[in-house]
This record gives C-alpha cells, structure tokens and sequence, in this order.
C-alpha cells in the first residue's frame, strides 16, 4: 500500500522534462498551422507577436505579482524603435530589426518599470496606465518620428539571411516568429526556474517574507521589467518587421488590458498558461467576430465571467479540474461495487 | 481674461460630471475592495436609459433622470448579488480586473447590438439649454445644472455619511468588516446598497454629463481609465478626495486641451504620475 | 562576546510611548525570554530592531556595527535574522524550495538567471539537511500551503536558521501550535547552534523556563525587570505590571 510511489525524479530533470514538452508542443502547434492555415499565416504571426507580450505581462504579474494595465509600453517601444530604425535609418537586416526592438524594449521597461514601482496596488495600477498613455499621447505628437496617427511605414526588411523574403503569403515572418517563440520561451523557463526566478516568486508571495531573508526587493523588481520589457520589445520588432507598419494600437491602453485578459485567462504564473491563453483567446475572439459581428464582443465578455466562475486559476488548471470532476464521479461508483 | 473663465468654467463642470461618476466607484472600490472596471459601463447605461426614456417613451427630463437611475440599479443588482460579490476583498486583483472588463465587454455588445453603434442624443429641457448671463460672462446654463449638481452630491453624500444611521453602519463596515458584521452589522445589505448607491450615482452622471461624456456605446471603455484614476488620486474611499482630485484633473485635462490640444492626454497622465508620485495613498487617502 | 546591543530606543506613536529608553546586550550563546501583558511592545521592540520601525531615539548595534538606520534586508545580510508570530512563508513553494530560496540568498546567488536553482547540489543537500534535522524531510516535496500548521511552524525556525544568524529574534514560535506538536518545536528551539544570541518572545511561562536561561520583562513600553527566570516570578516589579498597576 505504501510502496506504490513512483521513484522521485530530481527536480532539475522534471523541469527539464516541461520544458522539452513544451517545445514540443510549440513546434507541433507552429506545424500544424502551417499546414492546416496557409491563409491565416499573417493573423497567426499576430497571434505569435502577442504572444511574446503576453509572455512577457507574465514574467511581471504572473511572477513578481506586477498587476499592470500598461504593459503595451513595452511592446510599442521595441515596434517603435524596430520600424523608426528601419524607416529612417534605412536598415533592413530583419535580425539587426529584431535587436532593435529588444533594446528599445529594454529600455521601456527599465524606465516604466522605476516609474511603475513607486507604488503598490491600486495606484501602481492606475502608475500603469498612466505609462502607457503617456508613451501613447508622446508617440502622437512626435509624429515626425512615428508618422503619428496615420501610423509608421516605410519598412521594408530585406530577405532573412540574405536568402528568405518577407513574401506576400507571409511564411517567412510566420516561421521567424514561431522559431522566436521556441528561443524566448526556454530562455524564460530557465530564467523562471534559476535562483533569481525563485526570488521573484517570493517576492510576488510575500514580499516582506523577502526582505526578512535580506534580499533587495526592488533592484530585483526593476532587472525583471527590464528582461520583459526585451521580451516585449522582441514581440513589437516581430509584429513591425513582418506587417511592414507600426500603428499607435501597439502602444494602447486596449491593447494592454487585452494582454492582461488573455494572461489570466490562461493563468498568470505559468509560460505555458500564458500561450494557451494567448492562443486560445485570439483564435476564439478571431472566430467569433467573423462568424457573428453583432454579438461577438457579448460572447468574449461571457466567456471571461465563465473563466473568473468556474476556473479562477485560469485555462492551465482546466487539466487538473476535469481529472477533479472524474475521480469525484468513479469514486461513488468504486465504493459501491 | 476670458479665456481663463471659459477654461474655468469647463473644467469645472468636467470636474463635477468626473466627480458624480467616480463618487460611486470610489465608495464600491474603498468599501468592497474591488476594481470595478465595469463602472463606466453602469453610468453608460444611465445614458442610454435616459436617452430611451426621452426620445421613445416620451418622458419629461426629471422623470427620464429617475428612470436611468432606477433601471441602471436594477441592472446592476443581479450582477452584483451573483458576479461581484466572489470577488470582493480577494488579495490578487486580478480576478476582479478579468471579472469586470468581461462585464463591460458584455454590456457594450448589447448595447451595440440594442442601441447601434451611433451616439444617442439625450435632449436637454428647454431652460437648460440658452446661454446664462452671470453679468460678468455668459456660460451654456448646462454647465451650470452640472456644477450645481455635482455640488448637491457632496453634500448629499456627506450629510448621509456623516449624519445617517446608514452611514455610520458604513463607515463601520469600511474601517473593518470583520468587526462590524460581528457587531451584527449586515455587511451583505451593507455592501448591496453602497453598491446600488455607487451605480445610482454613476448613471446620474452619464445622463447629466452626456453633453461632454457623449453616450455610444464604447463610452464604458473609452472612460473606464479616466474614472479609474480619478479614484486612485482621490484615494479609495475618500468623498473629499475624489472632489479634489475629480476637479484639478479636469482643470488639467482642459487647460490643456485648450492650450495644447495636440498633445492629447499628455498633461492629464503627466499630472497623474506626479500627483501618485507625490501622494502614494491618494490625496485624502487613508493610511 | 557582544553581539547585539540596544541603547535608549524609544518610539512614540502621536502621544503613546510605545517604546520607552529600552537598553539590552546580548552576547553570544545567550538565551534571552523577553514576556509581558499584551500591549506592553513586545512585537514594536522587535519591528524596531529588525528595522520595520524606525526609533524616534536610541541605537542598535550588530557586531560592533551601528544598524540603526539600516533597511530590513541589509540587517539580515549582517546576521541579524527574525521569525514571525503569524507564519509568512511562501505557500505556493515547496518546502525545500523555501529553504532553498534563504540559503541562495545568504550566499549571495540570487541575481543568477540562467541555470537552474537545484543546480548547486551541496546547497540543495544544506537544506534537505535543516529539514532532515526537524523532522521535515517527510515533506520536502510538498507544498507548503498543504502541510501541517506545526510544521510550518518548523520550517520558519529552518530558514531562520538556514540564514546563519548571529542574532536570532523569535517572535512566539509556538503561538497557535497544539500541546502535541510543543514538543518538536522546543526540541527544535533547544537545537539552535550554540554561539548565536536568542531573543524570544513567549507568552508561556512553561516554554520560557524551560529554554531561557535570562528573561526581561517589558511593561507599557519600558523594561521593568532583566534577570534569572527563577527570579522573575517573584519579582514585586513584574507582579505590579502584570497585574497593571504599572505604567499609564
């Protein structure tokens, strides 16, 4: 009765395990829409942009426990500097591009992040917004720099390697982006997982716990804005390289709240929930305006009161929940026999 | 000269339609500990009652006023007894935040889908609309209805606050919850009548101040920040608070936008920053 | 040899004198019970060592260092370690990674992002050591929000320890634990290396006779009695104060 327990795997070897799984699960979901979607390749490279946003509104909410409804600075700082280089710097190497939006990023989220960390709970969150609609009105008024309103053109990447255009079918900018994907998303499981991870975790949990063990609280606050904001900024550059455009809906407050919405959604504090929810969210929301215009923004808003009711930790716990409704309904059934 | 009275005189019914809203969300926010970002949606369908009531049912001014205000609060009481009381008070804001921009979500589809996607038209009374001489200038008598009233919502709120029976068992409630409902205080009545008392209040904000609030239907997005953070500035809670921080954030938001109208918010969240900056608990908020 | 010393605090909120002149030295291997009525300032005079408070008056030094202006965490990383009377311990961690997390911490490796925080095997093999040592290796795995109240009682004292203190602030380890865990608590309490200073406060007299070797007594803010646990039952002083005819 009591041997039954499976041999422990070392921790190290299990998160290595998740983290292979989910690869996997990466690479069989960008294959699958290649070939199942050859006509959707540019609404899936969006999908995959937003992604590398949500993924980075994780690293801050999910693990340090940052709510925030600005975190769309970031991305529009990594778009904005990706496609200002590109349109009046004249490059065109998609990877220097890419660079570039990791670096502004960076540097968005150090700067929001010291303005952000000034406060706690509501009025950080009200800091957040604050954020996003300053860079947003800026963004408007410097319009000789960002083409204001009207939006950001010029940008015309040049073949990636030299060898592979952005073609009208977009393959290459889908490709770009899920190989991307594959790159952030171990990064941050290694990131996530190593001692500095575990510090954010605690500090999200309980941050005078933290400082009761001698740690500083808000360097370590302030270094995780800065590596979501390049993670944010990557997502920018991928969404400025591949549309050719970068509009002032990079920087918005709604598309700050969005990120959010599909974060908890699919569960703050696990990368894995954060994609499920972006994905799941966007294709839903994709689906559902197309085939119903009239009521597609009721039956968004019902699913999130479904999601807060029935699954408070979001779509990564719905797993765990069935197995629950199963062994809840064999286990009657056992005892009686 | 003129100018600056224009100016003064804008931001100061701005500031009274911010207050008459917020108000509400502040008391909700302070006493429930809950984001309700849901809130503009509720002053939305004030609006859009009052417009209905007027154009369609043939309803005089004050009677369309008392039918915004009492449909909007029945609307809002399911909701409240059903969706937000699962998320009062809980430590992680973000269930609220998910909970309540579903709502907005929801109520902006409908009224979409109920209304269309144009502005409704909510017709002012026949003395309200002329111009008021004030011998030194004359101001849109609008202006003047919205400031007056913003007024009698202070005090009214103070007076019932201050002097009622209610409002001591809410102040009780809002210092601690716990013990209040161990001194059989019943928070839950409580709770649903500062609720319904936070929507009253925002729907009679949409109806007055739809002449500079316009009511379409992504109203309950496009002001749910504003009112967030009137709150936030104001302090949770605080009645004197969102007075304060409701006018200097119209004041700012309107002086700029006379003065520097291609800057858009610019002034507005620079202000904001400052003042979160300088007053992490808000302007009035308690410790 | 001295480790802690506290000179003059005092700390008034508007007109309450919460803390008043207190002065006290503890010298390694020391056992010190601090006890008092309620209110008396017991948990204040630990904020304001740890440096949660900051003293109107008055100075603490560590190890021969002036602290007072201090934040919490520099405090810590000086040796002056605290544990709380209501658990704060991060719930949704296992237990290994708790004490993990307080021993990357004290060797400075928290700011290391890229492997794995389980790759330092002797690290990991310390804290398995600390919760092996309390009776914890049980449920090392688990999830500390999952485990008995008693034994997170215990792995409070784990990182404490975990945390290498020279100075070690109790503040009622046992509060809330049932009469049958006590016992694994006060073995635990019994164990703490031998040269670090112990301040702890304690409302039962059981625990503190049986692990004190010094007690003070705190009444409305001011000390009224530092001697021998034997002494202070007796005290007329302490008697006065508990029974409240002291202070105001």
């Amino acid at each position: 009765m009591a041997a039954t327990k499976m041999a422990p795997r070392s921790p190290i070897a299990r998160d290595r395990l998740v983290t292979a799984g989910g690869l996997a699960a990466i690479a069989a979901a960008g294959a699958i829409g290649l070939v199942l979607f050859p006509n959707d390749l540019g609404f899936l490279t969006r999908v995959l942009a937003t992604a590398l946003l949500v993924l980075s509104l994780d690293l801050v909410t999910g693990y340090c426990g940052v709510a925030t409804l600005g975190h769309a600075a970031l991305f529009g700082g990594g778009a904005y500097a990706s496609g200002m280089l590109a349109a009046h710097g004249g490059i065109q190497d998609p990877l220097v591009l890419l660079a570039a939006g990791l670096a502004g990023g960076l540097v968005t989220g150090l700067v929001s992040g010291l303005v952000i960390l000034r406060a706690t709970g509501l009025p950080q969150l009200v800091l957040s917004i604050a954020v996003v609609q300053l860079a947003s009105a800026l963004a408007n008024k410097l319009s000789g720099w960002t083409g204001g309103s009207d939006g950001l053109s010029g940008i015309s990447p040049g073949p990636l390697f030299g060898r592979f255009a952005f073609d009208l079918w977009g393959q290459t900018g889908y490709l770009l982006g899920v190989a991307l994907l594959l790159v952030v998303f171990a990064a941050l499981r290694a990131l996530v997982l190593s001692p500095f991870g575990l510090l954010c975790r605690g500090i999200r949990e309980d941050v005078i716990r933290v400082g009761a063990l001698g740690a500083r609280v808000r360097p370590a606050l302030v270094a995780m804005y800065g590596i979501s904001g390049a993670v944010a900024g990557l997502g920018g550059a991928l969404s400025a390289v591949t549309t050719g455009v970068v509009g002032l809906d990079s920087l918005s407050f709604e598309r700050s709240a969005s990120a959010l919405v599909m974060l908890v959604f699919g569960g703050a504090g696990s990368l894995g929930g954060a994609l499920v929810g972006t994905v799941v969210f966007q294709v839903f929301e994709h689906a559902v305006s197309a085939a119903n215009p009239f009521h597609w923004l009721t039956l968004v808003g019902l699913l999130l009161i479904a999601v807060v009711l029935f699954l408070p930790r979001g779509l990564q716990a719905l797993p765990a929940r069935l197995a629950g409704l199963v062994r809840r309904r064999a286990a009657p059934a056992r005892g009686g026999a | 000269m003129g100018l600056a009275l224009g100016i003064a005189t804008d931001a100061l019914a701005y500031g009274m339609v911010l207050y008459i809203i917020s108000i509400g969300l502040s008391v909700t926010m302070g006493l429930m500990r809950v984001i309700n970002l849901a809130h503009g949606a509720f002053a939305m369908i004030g609006g859009y009652l009052a417009s209905w009531g007027l154009q369609s049912l043939g309803l005089g001014y004050g009677t369309a006023i008392l039918f915004a205000v009492a449909g909007a609060v029945l609307i809002a009481l399911p909701l409240e007894r059903f969706l937000y009381r699962r998320v009062y008070g809980t430590h992680d804001p973000l269930p609220q935040v998910l909970l309540t921009i579903g709502i907005t979500f929801a109520i902006i589809g409908i009224a979409n889908s109920l209304f269309g996607p144009t502005l409704k038209p909510i017709p002012l009374p026949e003395i309200f609309r002329g111009p008021v001489d004030l011998g030194f200038r004359t101001v849109p008598a609008h202006r003047l209805v919205v400031i007056a009233a913003g007024a009698a919502v202070a005090l009214g709120l103070w007076l019932l606050v201050e002097r009622t029976d209610f409002g001591i068992r809410l102040r009780a409630a809002v210092d601690d919850a716990r013990m209040a409902s161990a001194l059989g205080i019943r928070t839950d009545v409580i709770y649903a009548a500062a609720f319904a008392l936070s929507v009253a209040l925002g729907a009679l904000g949409g109806v007055l101040g739809a002449e500079i609030l316009p009511i379409e239907p992504y109203y309950a997005l496009r002001y749910m920040v504003t009112f967030l953070v009137v709150v936030s500035v104001g302090g949770a809670g605080s009645i004197g608070g969102a007075l304060g921080a409701a006018l200097l954030l119209g004041l700012v938001d309107v002086t700029a936008k006379y003065l520097a109208p291609e800057y858009g918010e610019f002034f507005f969240y620079l202000a904001v920053i400052a003042v979160v900056a300088a007053f992490p608990r808000g302007l009035l908020g308690r410790a | 040899m001295e480790l802690l010393r506290v000179e003059a605090l005092t700390l008034a909120f508007g007109g309450l004198r919460v803390a008043r002149e207190i002065s006290l030295a503890l010298a390694s291997g020391d056992r010190l019970a601090l006890i008092g009525p309620n209110g008396a300032g017991k948990t204040t005079f630990v904020n304001l060592v740890t440096g949660q408070l900051a003293p109107d008056a008055g100075r603490i030094v560590l190890a021969g260092e002036d602290v007072t202006r201090m934040a919490v965490a520099a405090r810590v990383r000086r040796g002056l370690v605290r544990t709380f009377q209501i658990s704060r311990l991060f719930r949704d961690m296992s237990v290994r990674d708790n004490v993990l997390l307080a021993i990357l911490q004290r060797e400075g490796r928290t700011a290391r992002a890229i492997r794995h925080a389980a790759t330092d095997r002797t690290l990991v093999a310390e804290a398995d050591a600390h919760l092996e040592r309390l009776g914890l290796g049980e449920v090392a795995g688990d999830r500390v929000g999952a485990i008995a109240y008693g034994q997170q009682r215990l792995v409070e004292i784990a990182i404490a320890v975990a945390l290498r203190p020279k100075v070690l602030l109790l503040d009622e380890p046992a509060a809330g634990v049932s009469r049958a865990e006590q016992p694994r608590i006060v073995a635990a309490l019994a164990a703490l290396p031998p040269d670090i200073a112990v301040l702890m406060i304690e409302h039962d007299m059981d625990l503190v006779l049986r692990l004190a070797r010094r007690v003070v007594v705190l009444a409305a803010g001011a000390l009224v009695f530092d001697g021998s646990p034997e002494a202070v039952v007796s005290d007329p002083g302490v008697r006065a104060a508990y029974l409240g005819s002291y202070g105001t």
